[in-house]
């Protein structure tokens, strides 16, 4: 079977972002659980393919913004497994230094902007990224993920409308999840896909299967080039499914059990495992090893959290201003 | 020396720090249109036929967008100055300038900086109650961002450039009537001589307009006008009025207000913004923790009523501190 034009190596980085992302967010939930991490949570499991596609097609310059559901996002840019389980520890070695918590991981040294968790409001952000990109001649993309909901906001409109209109280096990735919160999309939305209101703003909009890490992948690459190309953004929507609640008290009893069976049945990780070993990329011992492997490095990092100091009180009045 | 108005001294500020550094730009509406206006106040004119359209960038009707693509490019570090017509627009802008503009820094631990500049022009000006608020207090009230509010050309144009160099967000206030817009009667004359020479104006100085021994009082933007030619009649009065400039609100000079306090022993903060909870109530309280002990009287506040901006002139008169408001509160912390 042929890789579609993917590296060996690509879609073996994806597959193991993938099972990092879902291994990481199974562990979290948890800790969480067991009342060892502050605050609250809102887990990825069951979007991993939308994370792992996109960001396999960037370079670690390129830039990302992100959600109130940043982990898997975080992830997949690369920023340190250590230092985003210190962060959801409110550790001093976290990537925002405890600052920010699991709403806000990112790190600006990967490319990921401290994740916006209003709804819609990293839009505008990111655009002013690509803005800033074009103005100052570098040929860096920038990627704003974002959630269904979002697409009901002003800063949405506002925000594409002005990367369409600027022809900015820029892909707007909508993950409907068919949720926001606990409101299912058709009651807020009156057309079908998000990526059908791409055609308001004059640039392509593709909607595609988003439990389908190979789809995605392709989406996002072609994207992505028009944007480095100069050619403008681009509107993904990649249709998934949250394998849980919304947030961590969540028990999401709105949605209907047979729905959950559908979308359960179509986990990316298991659809991409077999997919690749059906192409001879990933056999079921070298599955297995990934699935180790990625299981000591969240220990440790659980562990390197767990060890790590707490920052001082005072450390509150530190970065207000430089 | 040449004489300036307000409006030719932003866009002085705005023209230097353009030629000087090549990531500043300006964004925002109707800022370079060809035989537009250059902004709803003239600030930008004739700036895109020196700079070109892509640094005097129009936006669309998008303020939201225009606040939340300014952060991104200078995070990315450009330096925007960015624009809203009228002040009263950039409630639409607050989530993108509060949450984002403000915030980020802080949520980086500092990888990140926001170098950006907001103009907005706030203030009564005839046009109604949505064409006339004044926001300085909303945007004091919000750590992480700058606060400047300079009432004469030669501030305004020092303080610009500071505040374009500045690597923070700063909202740089600018009252609608001081501009020098030709053929408005409501306009204040305050042009004044402006060196051509290079200067900067530190943010976080306050000014002594005029000095006096007798009472303080504190203004910023118009009331700083207003509290000078009340301070003219009361010198006729044999009252001698020290006229306090803040300047800027964030930073706040808390040393040059505490000085001037404690020699006259008497104080009336004078603000167009409304009452509750405005910065006039943050100056008393400060005085109120700091200097207690050297009033001779219960510091006063001079404001609008409690009420939405109105558009009859006889009503607008009645809400905007005048100069006899200043002058009955002076004589009774005097009496």
């Amino acid at each position: 079977m042929s890789n579609g034009g993917i590296s060996k190596d690509k879609l073996i980085q994806m597959y193991t972002t993938m099972v990092k992302i879902r291994q990481f967010e199974d562990r979290v939930y948890l800790l969480f659980l067991q009342g060892e991490m502050p605050g609250t949570i809102h887990l990825y499991q069951g979007q991993e393919a939308v994370a792992a596609g996109v960001c396999a097609n960037l370079r670690k310059e390129d830039l990302i913004t992100s959600t109130h559901r940043p982990h898997g996002h975080a992830i997949a840019k690369g920023v340190s497994i250590k230092s985003l389980m210190a962060e959801l520890f409110a550790r001093k070695t976290g990537c925002c230094k405890a600052k920010g918590g699991s709403m806000h991981v990112g790190d600006m040294d990967v490319g990921m902007l401290p994740a916006i968790a209003i709804v819609g409001g990293g839009i505008p952000v990111a655009t002013g990224l690509a803005l800033g990109c074009k103005m100052m001649h570098t040929d860096k993309v920038v990627v704003s993920f974002f959630g269904d909901g979002a697409s009901n906001t002003g800063a949405f409109h506002e925000g594409i409308n002005m990367g369409a209109i600027w022809n900015l280096p820029i892909v707007y990735v909508c993950e409907n999840n068919l949720y926001g919160a606990s409101t299912h999309i058709s009651k807020v939305m009156k057309i079908k896909n998000v990526a059908d209101r791409a055609t308001s703003y004059g640039i392509p909009g593709i909607a595609v299967d988003g439990n389908d890490v190979f789809s995605v992948y392709d989406a996002a690459k072609e994207a992505v080039s028009r944007a480095r190309e100069g050619k403008g953004p681009t509107l993904l929507e990649c249709k998934t499914y949250r394998r849980g609640g919304h947030s961590r008290s969540d028990s999401h009893r709105y949605r209907p059990k047979e729905e959950e069976e559908v979308w359960l049945a179509k986990d990316p990780i298991p659809r991409a495992k077999d997919k690749l070993i059906e192409m001879g990329v990933l056999t079921v011992e070298r599955a297995k090893e990934i699935e180790d492997q990625t299981k000591r490095e969240i220990t440790e990092a659980i562990d390197y959290a767990q060890k790590s100091p707490f920052p001082k009180p005072e450390d509150t009045l530190l970065n207000v201003f430089s | 020396m040449r004489k300036l108005s307000m409006a030719e001294a932003i866009r002085e500020a705005i023209k230097e720090e353009m030629r000087k550094d090549e990531r500043v730009f300006c964004i925002g509406e109707d800022i370079g249109i060809k035989g537009g206006w250059g902004g709803a106040f003239g600030v930008t004119q004739g700036l895109s036929d020196e700079f070109g359209h892509k640094r005097i960038l129009d936006t669309p009707i998008s303020e939201a967008g225009i606040a939340g693509v300014a952060i991104g490019a200078a995070i990315m570090g450009m330096r925007p100055i960015a624009d809203v017509e009228y002040g009263d627009f950039i409630f639409i802008a607050m989530d993108q300038l509060i949450n984002n503009g403000a915030k980020l820094r802080y949520l980086s631990a500092e990888k990140i900086k926001v170098p950006m500049v907001m103009r907005v022009p706030v203030g009564t000006s005839g046009r109604g109650t949505q064409h006339a608020q004044s926001l300085e207090s909303f945007f004091a009230h919000v750590p992480g961002l700058k606060v400047v509010c300079p009432s004469t050309p030669y501030d305004a144009k020092g303080m610009l450039k500071t505040a374009i160099r500045d690597d923070n967000l700063v909202m740089f206030f600018e009252h609608k009537l001081l501009y020098g817009a030709k053929g408005r009667k409501e306009t204040i004359d305050v042009s004044m001589e402006v060196p051509k020479e290079e200067y900067l104006i530190p943010l976080g100085k306050a000014d002594i307009k005029r000095e006096g021994k007798d009472v303080t009082v504190i203004g910023l933007l118009r009331t700083v006008h207003t509290a000078l030619s009340a301070a003219k009649e009361l010198e006729k009065e044999g009252i001698e009025t020290e006229v306090l400039d803040l300047r800027s609100l964030v930073p706040l000079d808390e040393e040059t207000i505490l000085q001037s306090v404690k020699k006259t022993g008497r104080v009336v903060v004078v603000q167009e913004d409304t009452p509750f909870g405005g910065w006039g109530a943050e100056i008393t309280s400060l005085i109120a923790e700091k200097a207690l002990d050297y009033l001779d009287a219960p510091p006063k506040r001079v404001a609008p009523p409690p009420t939405p901006v109105p558009f009859a002139p006889i009503m607008e008169n009645y809400y905007v501190p005048n100069e006899e408001d200043i002058i009955r509160a002076v004589k009774e912390v005097i009496s």
